[in-house]
């Protein structure tokens, strides 16, 4: 029974230890999203405070109300690079999802002379900081003239994006038993029907997460941008938070209320689309 | 319902050959059962007749038509998996009506075929389901339904039961046969269990290595093995086999020890022949335990040390020792043995089978 007792009491302890663990942790990562939020509401005095000031005396939302209120009365055009943003973002996304799907696929299903050097290939890629090829970058979007473009950062974004989304999807694909499209084959679909009809339906969720990447990649990517673009005609809202630094100055409460504007999206997507990302789909399909 | 007809099949990858040429009909109605060891080709062989793997010379015909470069879904087959293959985002229903939803089939024909399929396999309760919330044994079944839905042809199985438990097999094994009787069409069956394809099937194919070793009934396949390969692998516990040399109208082992050539094949060996002689567990038995099935001039007795028992309730398998070597024997009635024991053990050499040590070829006349 002491035995029992004992051990009943050391799982206790463990498990109120796990808990206090994971909160500590979890404050660490949403501490700073908590932080933007709360300068965005005070004055720029009480952000700067040493010792910070946590609980904020003044709560207001002017930094938002000056923001909307166009140039010239502390606003920044944030509808236009809140436009530019989901352009280019969604634009890219889907581009490299689409090109993901038949690369991942095509690495998954097929065997080829040379797959595993093109694979690294692609890998090695990432290894690479998109700040050491933006100069470079520069120079060639400059002779193409495609700077301060959408189709200029759309190309760079799906030129970042597709490496990874290969991967990931490529990864998805395999976990779909080869089995089910050679059975849906012998049903009577052809090659492509097979893909539609099963094997896309099983990667679905997997695909999906690889599109929050991609989108969440080019809706936060901001060395890139700050480089490629120069106008209301393509900045997007990353590059917009400059807006807010002046020669002497930076608006940090407006920067924040920015950042929030940023990050509410991004949110709800992720939020969204998570739900459909049901795990375990694909269990039962093949073995018992 | 249809013929398959193999001509010359051959399967190549780069330069390994996996199958090499081979020959075989298989009947109207016929079950079919391709057995070998694995990497014999038997897989590969049923892959190829379903058109999943692409085909490097020869000729497969199904119902007399020539489908070497035919897509599966123009061949008319179905197949179970041995993964069963179910599409796990559809309901059993969905499952079993797939392939006629693909082909565009009235709503009200596919229902029908649907529920005369399942009806048949006893799937009525389990159509809302998905596959992960069924049992191995209901995941089987559901893949064959999918299979009979389609009202095919030619059915495949490959090994469709190695994922199941001991108890289910043997059961699983019952329905198909059922099923078969049912449904009537032509199958060809793959799996490496010998059991398995001696019970089901009308014909053996034993494979070894891209190569037919031999096709026959189970009967033919049991009782006149072709080749030392087909005696070892048919039968369980596999036949006794051990290389002996002709020497004066005796066989003599290895280790010294020396049987009589049995009569029938005094024509076909002659003195200094190197041979493997084989005995099945059957016909090697303490005497008064076992079932004489030839000549009493053909049983020989000889005394020998008992190494290993191993009852089985109804009879016990008893290893005993002849010229240092461990030769299996059936002891039918059992009483009980133990190791050290001396027995005097029957050979019934009219059963005895004699292969070329050379060729692995049968020398039965």
């Amino acid at each position: 029974m002491d035995a029992n007792a004992s051990a009943r009491l050391k799982r206790r302890i463990a498990t109120v230890a796990h808990r206090v663990g994971l909160f500590l942790a979890m404050l660490v990562i949403c501490l700073p999203g908590l932080w933007i939020v709360l300068s965005s509401l005070r004055p720029t005095v009480e952000i700067m405070a040493k010792p910070p000031v946590w609980i904020p005396q003044q709560v207001s939302f002017d930094a938002y109300v000056a923001m909307f209120s166009g140039v010239g009365k502390g606003g920044i055009p944030v509808l236009d690079y809140f436009r530019n943003s989901l352009i280019i973002s969604i634009t890219s996304t889907v581009i490299a999802i689409a090109i993901g799907m038949a690369g991942g696929y095509a690495f998954a299903r097929h065997r080829f002379r040379g797959k595993s050097a093109m694979f690294l290939g692609l890998m090695l890629t990432r290894t690479v900081p998109g700040i050491a090829l933006s100069l470079p970058l520069f120079f060639v979007y400059a002779k193409l003239d495609i700077i301060d473009t959408h189709f200029g950062l759309i190309l760079a974004y799906v030129a970042l994006n597709v490496p990874f989304t290969i991967w990931l999807i490529d990864g998805f694909f395999r976990q779909v038993p080869k089995d089910l499209a050679e059975a849906a084959q012998i049903d009577g679909c052809t090659r492509w029907q097979a893909f539609w009809q099963v094997e896309f339906p099983l990667a679905g969720p997997g695909i999906a997460s690889s599109g929050i990447f991609a989108f969440l990649t080019s809706w936060n990517e901001f060395a890139l941008a700050s480089q490629l673009t120069r106008s209301i005609n393509s900045k997007t809202l990353p590059v917009g938070l400059l807006d807010y630094t002046a020669e002497f100055t930076i608006d940090w409460r407006g920067m924040c209320a920015l950042a929030v504007v940023m990050i509410v999206p991004a949110l709800l997507l992720t939020f969204i689309v998570q739900k459909h990302l049901v795990g375990g789909l694909t269990s039962g399909a093949v073995k018992g | 319902m249809a013929t398959v007809s193999l001509k010359k099949l051959t399967k190549r990858y780069g330069t390994m050959e996996i199958v090499h040429g081979i020959d075989l009909d298989v009947g109207d109605r016929e079950f079919i059962a391709l057995v070998g060891p694995s990497g014999c080709g038997k897989s590969t062989t049923l892959r190829m007749i379903a058109g999943l793997e692409e085909i490097s010379g020869g000729t497969i015909e199904i119902g007399e038509r020539v489908v070497n470069d035919l897509p599966p879904r123009s061949r008319n087959i179905s197949m179970v998996f041995q993964s069963y293959a179910l599409y796990p985002h559809m309901t059993v229903r969905e499952n079993l009506g797939f392939s006629l939803k693909i082909a565009g089939v009235a709503k009200e024909e596919t229902d029908r075929r649907v529920a005369e399929a399942s009806a048949i396999l006893g799937l009525d309760a389990l159509l809302e389901r998905r596959p992960s919330q069924l049992s191995g044994g209901q995941r089987q079944r559901v893949a064959m339904g999918r299979a009979i839905v389609r009202d095919p042809d030619v059915f495949l199985f490959d090994e469709p039961l190695s994922n199941l438990d001991a108890k289910l097999r043997t059961q699983m094994r019952t329905e198909i046969k059922k099923l078969h009787a049912k449904v009537k069409s032509t199958v060809i069956y793959v799996t490496h269990d010998q059991v398995e394809a001696m019970t089901l099937a009308d014909r053996i194919v034993i494979m070894r290595e891209g190569y037919i070793e031999q096709v026959g009934t189970p009967d033919e396949v049991f009782k006149r093995p072709a080749t030392r390969f087909v005696a070892g692998f048919i039968g369980s516990p596999p036949m006794n086999l051990h290389e002996a040399t002709v020497a004066d109208g005796r066989l003599v082992f290895s280790g010294g020890g020396s049987l009589p050539l049995p009569g029938r094949f005094k024509a076909t060996v002659s003195a200094g022949d190197k041979v493997v002689f084989g005995l099945r567990p059957d016909d090697l038995y303490p005497v008064g335990h076992g079932l004489q099935s030839g000549d009493a001039a053909d049983v020989h007795e000889l005394e020998l040390p008992v190494t290993v028992t191993e009852p089985l309730g109804n009879e016990t398998l008893v290893f005993s020792e002849f010229d240092g070597r461990d030769w299996v024997s059936r002891m039918l009635n059992p009483k009980p043995l133990k190791a050290g024991d001396r027995v005097a053990m029957s050979f019934d050499l009219s059963q005895a089978h004699l292969f070329s040590a050379e060729t692995g070829k049968s020398l039965r006349t």
